[in-house]
């Protein structure tokens, strides 16, 4: 193969470099596939090389999510996958941390997780592929499935609420607020870029509709009802009130978009001294001997 | 044990029981003298009761010891719940204007203070305390500047009225108690050694931070609570990143997410914390990523007896989680080898890739003991096994995070690092972290990786020593305990000894992996064999019989919060030896 020795230029990032090991075992037509390609080319977009990102799961079909993008990544228990990005951002703050997962995993066992991950404000961009079911375990309700619907584990119509993911995390004080669509792919990726590039906790709730056990929130259903806030030139997205006003709409017009963000506040890993000298996992793991004899002193 | 000396304080919660027992610790221990203290306290911030014992002494002290020399009752209820711990040639210190004394036993000393004429306190709620410590100290045979002086540091962050003021009420005490009482029969000696003194917890706080420890989490919860104290006062200066999460949950996966960034990470707890924790172990052990976990047990089950002491987790850190998986468990004997365990963990931890749990309990936690500063050693062995920090030359083989090999260690890359991406996971995977679920579960690569993960045990054992029979090989009772107990069973064998009944003492440590062949050589010529154990059902002994048919002749067991006391531990030898019993449980004669 002939090669230009003169010029090198830098080895761009592209798609192929993202793909991962295994393609995914999501049912054919999941919402899914255009959350995995839309963070792909958010990923590329930004030329962030893939062994500075980490993407972090808890439990369920989009659980699985970090086998099928070549980054690094962590796939945990139920749940958890907020509190184990925490550790790994305050241990290596270097790293670019996404976190994946449902609306079970992140709103139902991880929701304790959700609310204080946001009010420490960790440097992580959160993206929730939100079908409003449990997929699976082969379809029980979710925290976001609407009243009436019928699933396996409420087959005469669910009768308790569901929660506004986005309203919730701007009540808990998120940063950086936004919802995605599946089916809005271009739409996607730049919420995503710009999740990624706010410094501090970005939650993004993407409509991802199970093909195979919600008939109701479907992609036929969404797709006439999503409005981008953006198309809306009235809309100020450094409003929080005015944020959360749009986030509790849902009927025939669900908006999507941008619903808030503040660059005003410190990230953790920004409000931690201990963090001064640089990426904790960088640091010597031996106490200097005179704070040791210090550490001792005062016990004598 | 030599001779040693042992005082008292009790009062309610809030009356100031701390303060004289931290004037009396340094004290002791600026003589040069060993001490070993507990206080038996409850929940509740005012109120209630509240017991501390100091015993020290010369030599080093294992334990807090059968009775008192010294007490001073800050209350009616102190008078009449201890005075009986007082035996001949010992004292009572107290305030006559508000404490009736009771009947001591023969040759014990009431030194009754007429407070309100000794001074005006009446501004200064705990000036009885301080008047008392300078009687004391007056008793002891000390010199009163080296109170002066442990005032001056006790109250230094007061103004210099308060330090002024306690010093006039100490002088005060000392004084009158040169002209009213008589000293003690035994004045304490000195010696040229300095000791610390410091809790369990404390113990392993800083041992965490001399194996190298950059993350800490926790949630608050007694008896575990110290050692996010003493690491959330020192994370800036020992460059610790210390967190307090929502919950234990919380707590165990954060911690997992720091190690797998690549550093040393720990977390302490109690039982209903770590019960929170046990997905959390089989994570660590799956996504083979080290943590080491300290559960201090308390009286369980459920919220239990917060405050008090028990060593009844041990088969929920056996059975922690689900499914089989490779781990270590170790008991400190003492609070010195609180520091100790820490960093031998983590090499253990880190060259295994696997959860470690260290199982201390609220007796070592929150008791005090004076150690040999040179035991505390911040330049320990850290080996932190197989890590790829960096890239290298940048050539190497296609990178299998969990690749198949004979120790079952599969070299392990922190994420950063340029061509070794790869996934760690919760699910079963292949050796580069695919799960297998994803590509049709396969018994072949489950039965491999299972059997990978497990051979780790085997490495694991053969790093970690047997335990050993302390005292003569062919006495007449081998005592078999477990952590804590080692002090309180050591001073038992000396009294045995003295009532000639010859004792030995097999103290085990590591109990995961348990070196099972070795205990039976060990126990194989035993004459009479009784395990001691702070819990009712005999976790240990369930255990030690699961894991190699050893059935003793006896057991001793204790439930009741408190922990044993020498005599509870003779006594109970001399009934089983008599044939009286197999099963001793002595009670607990003082309620506190």
């Amino acid at each position: 193969m002939a090669t230009d020795t003169a010029v090198v230029a830098p080895k761009s990032i592209t798609m192929a470099d993202y793909k991962g090991r295994v393609d995914p075992d999501w049912c054919p037509g999941c919402g899914d596939f255009g959350v995995l390609a839309a963070v792909q080319k958010a990923l590329v977009e930004l030329q962030i090389p893939k062994h500075e990102v980490v993407t972090i799961s808890g439990i369920g079909c989009s659980s699985n999510f970090p086998g099928f993008i070549e980054t690094y990544g962590m796939h945990t228990l139920h749940g958890r996958s907020l509190p184990v990005a925490t550790g790994m951002k305050l241990a290596n703050h270097a790293m670019t941390v996404l976190v994946t997962g449902g609306d079970g995993d992140g709103f139902g066992i991880g929701c304790n997780h959700f609310v204080h991950t946001i009010r420490r404000n960790v440097d992580l961009t959160y993206i929730v592929m939100d079908n409003q079911i449990y997929g699976l375990t082969t379809g029980q309700t979710s925290p976001t499935s609407r009243i009436g619907m019928k699933t396996k584990s409420m087959p005469y119509g669910n009768i308790e609420s569901p929660l506004s993911p986005v309203a919730l995390a701007l009540a808990a004080g998120a940063t950086f607020v936004a919802r995605g669509f599946s089916g809005e792919q271009k739409h996607l990726t730049e919420l995503i870029k710009q999740g990624i590039e706010h410094k501090g906790f970005s939650f993004i709730d993407v409509f991802s509709p199970c093909v195979t056990y919600n008939h109701d929130n479907t992609f036929q259903w969404f797709r006439p009802r999503v409005k981008k806030l953006e198309d809306n030139p009235e809309y100020d997205s450094t409003d929080w009130a005015m944020a959360m006003e749009k986030s509790v709409i849902w009927g025939e017009e669900i908006p999507i978009g941008k619903f808030f963000e503040r660059t005003d506040l410190p990230t953790l890993h920004g409000a931690e001294p201990v963090l001064n000298a640089g990426p904790l996992v960088y640091q010597n793991n031996r106490i200097p001997a005179e704070i040791a004899k210090g550490f001792v002193q005062e016990l004598m | 044990m030599s001779q040693s000396f042992v005082v008292g304080i009790g009062g309610a919660a809030g009356q100031g029981v701390a303060t004289p027992g931290d004037i009396f610790a340094k004290i002791f221990s600026r003589r040069g003298l060993h001490l070993n203290a507990y206080n038996a306290y409850q929940s509740i911030i005012r109120g209630g009761h509240t017991f501390l014992t100091i015993r020290t002494g010369p030599q080093k002290i294992s334990n807090t010891g059968d009775h008192l020399d010294l007490l001073i009752p800050l209350n009616q209820d102190t008078m009449d719940r201890h005075l009986r711990l007082l035996t001949s040639g010992g004292a009572c210190l107290y305030n006559a204007d508000l404490i009736q004394a009771g009947t001591p036993v023969d040759g014990v000393q009431l030194c009754p203070m007429p407070v309100s004429k000794m001074a005006d306190i009446t501004r200064n709620k705990v000036g009885q305390n301080t008047l008392a410590i300078g009687a004391a100290v007056n008793m002891m045979g000390i010199g009163f500047s080296v109170l002066e002086d442990v005032l001056a540091e006790q109250f230094r962050k007061k103004d210099k009225a308060v330090i002024d003021e306690n010093i006039h009420l100490a002088r005060t005490g000392y004084e009158y108690a040169s002209k009213n009482f008589q000293a003690l029969a035994w004045p304490l000696p000195m010696t040229d050694a300095r000791y610390a003194v410091l809790s369990g917890n404390v113990a392993m706080a800083m041992g965490g931070a001399a194996a190298g420890v950059k993350f800490y989490s926790a949630y608050p919860m007694s008896p575990a609570t110290g050692v996010l104290h003493w690491m959330a006062e020192h994370a800036r200066k020992a460059e610790i990143m210390v967190r307090q999460v929502e919950d234990e949950i919380g707590v165990v996966t954060m911690a997992i997410g720091a190690a797998h960034a690549g550093v040393r990470a720990m977390c302490a707890t109690s039982g209903g914390g770590f019960a929170l924790m046990s997905e959390g172990m089989g994570l660590s052990a799956q996504a083979e990523i080290p943590i080491v976990v300290i559960d201090c047990q308390r009286a369980g089950p459920s919220t239990g007896v917060p405050t008090k002491t028990e060593q009844g987790d041990l088969w929920q850190m056996l059975g922690a989680g689900f499914g089989d998986y490779p781990k270590v468990i170790a008991a400190p004997l003492d609070i010195a080898d609180c520091f100790k365990l820490i960093p031998e963990m983590f090499n253990l931890t880190d060259r295994f890739q696997c959860p470690g749990i260290v199982l201390c309990d609220l007796l070592l936690s929150e008791g005090r003991l004076s150690v040999d500063p040179k035991e505390l050693d911040f330049n320990p062995v850290i080996d932190r096994g197989e890590m790829i920090t960096s890239n290298g030359s940048g050539d190497h083989e296609p990178y299998k995070r969990y690749k198949i090999t004979e120790s079952g260690v599969s070299p392990r890359a922190i994420p950063g690092v340029p061509g070794y991406t790869h996934v760690v996971s919760s699910d079963e995977h292949d050796e580069n972290g695919v799960l297998i679920s994803d590509e049709y579960t396969n018994a072949g690569k489950r039965r491999a990786m299972m059997e990978k993960r497990m051979r780790k045990m085997d490495g694991i054992a053969a790093s970690v020593p047997p335990p050993k029979l302390h005292g003569p090989a062919d006495a007449d009772v081998t005592l078999i305990g477990w952590g804590s107990t080692h002090g309180v069973i050591h001073e038992a064998c000396e009294l045995l000894r003295e009532a000639g009944i010859s004792a030995n003492h097999l103290a085990v440590r590591w109990l995961v992996p348990l070196h099972g062949d070795a205990i039976l050589d060990l126990l194989r010529g035993a004459r009479h064999t009784i395990i001691v154990e702070n819990n009712f059902s005999g976790q240990f002994a369930r255990y030690l019989r699961s894991e190699t048919s050893f059935v003793p002749d006896g057991n001793i067991r204790k439930y009741d919060g408190e922990p044993f006391a020498p005599h509870h531990i003779v006594e109970a030898v001399k009934e089983q030896l008599a044939g009286k019993t197999k099963l001793s449980v002595p009670a607990h004669e003082i309620m506190v």
